[in-house]
């Protein structure tokens, strides 16, 4: 499973001619890609490209069209995704990607900071890519859980709803990861919520843990796959990168990301929040 | 072009762990810093020394970081 959907900074460094594969650089820092990227790689702006502008929430079908058929990619393609901060926006685009249906997508495991540790080639140049048409299919909502939806789970347990973020935003010590501005009225987390740091998930140097570790970790909070996972953390990101770990990884079948997130309880009008 | 003299260091600014990356791209150094936990990058710069480059950044992650507020916990 592992082997579908992840792939080493060796296999990127050997596919860079590959026509068929498409690599797209996708951080959080946006000025990161101009600075120099994977050769070839084209890059993407979360705060622009990879959501609708006007309302929250995420690309809308047709801009995905037209930004994958910009970027060079068409149905058949092999997309490979990478970032900075461990990958978090690349399992953003994932998430994405899946939504709308892409069939092979995968993330460059280790991200950036590997291919840069690793003193592996950059350019910064602009890839230059033929442009192609791009069909998406209707957005996925088995792979997105919406408000009412965690409010159930609330209410009923029916899912296990796992917090991503670190144990100070967990507890509502703070409310926003240091040094980022405060996105909400309220600290603590969803009622029921089981804490699970993405950054456990990650080795050292950014790649993914063993299933076996990531498993180990899950069952630790009690998160088995036994019943629907709703996971969340304060936009979308950071659950990405638990959700692309728990049902791609791990291979559970029901696992949804929750990209309302901290955002959207943290700011409700009563609400109801656990604290610690 | 590759990143060279590329180091990774952990600091504390304010009672706040910090993790300082520096590399060089060409002729220029870049620093990152992000909060270890939960590992978000928040501050950067870049310059014509290491030095310059990570007195920058962490320039701006004090101030960034200054801004954080602690919260109690209990209910």
């Amino acid at each position: 499973m592992r082997d579908n959907v992840l792939v080493s900074t060796n296999w990127v460094a050997d596919h860079l001619e590959d026509a068929k594969v498409r690599t797209v650089e996708v951080d959080v820092d946006t000025a990161a890609y101009d600075q120099g990227h994977v050769p070839g790689a084209v890059g993407w702006n979360w705060t622009t490209q990879l959501c609708d502008t006007v309302v929250r929430d995420v690309i809308p079908k047709n801009k995905l069209e037209e930004l994958l058929g910009a970027s060079g990619i068409d149905n058949d393609t092999t997309i490979v995704l990478y970032g900075d901060n461990n990958n978090w926006f690349a399992a953003w685009a994932f998430w994405q990607l899946k939504l709308y249906g892409h069939q092979d997508v995968k993330i460059m495991d280790g991200g950036r900071k590997k291919w840069l540790a690793e003193g592996k080639e950059l350019s910064a140049d602009a890839a230059n890519t033929p442009k192609k048409t791009y069909r998406a299919k209707d957005q996925d909502d088995t792979l997105r859980a919406y408000l009412p939806e965690v409010m159930e789970a609330v209410k009923n347990t029916s899912a296990s709803l796992v917090d991503v973020r670190s144990p100070a935003e967990f507890t509502g010590e703070i409310l926003a990861p240091p040094g980022l501005p405060e996105t909400c009225q309220r600290g603590g987390h969803i009622p029921g919520a089981k804490s699970m740091p993405w950054a456990k998930l990650a080795n050292e140097d950014g790649t993914f843990k063993s299933d076996a570790e990531i498993k180990a970790l899950y069952d630790g909070v009690g998160v088995t796959g036994d019943k629907p996972i709703i996971a969340y953390c304060r936009i979308g990101e950071r659950s990405s990168h638990s959700w692309f770990a728990l049902k791609y990884l791990l291979g559970y079948k029901n696992v949804k990301n929750y990209d309302g997130s901290w955002t959207e309880w943290g700011n409700l009008v009563r609400a109801p929040v656990e604290k610690p | 072009m590759k990143a060279e003299e590329y180091t990774e260091r952990h600091e504390t600014i304010d009672t706040w762990p910090i993790h300082i990356v520096t590399y060089r791209l060409g002729d220029k150094y870049y620093c990152t810093i992000d909060n270890v936990d939960p590992g978000a990058r928040f501050a950067r710069a870049e310059g014509a020394t290491r030095e310059d480059a990570e007195r920058v950044a962490l320039e701006k992650a004090q101030k960034y970081l200054r801004q954080t507020r602690r919260f109690p916990t209990a209910t």
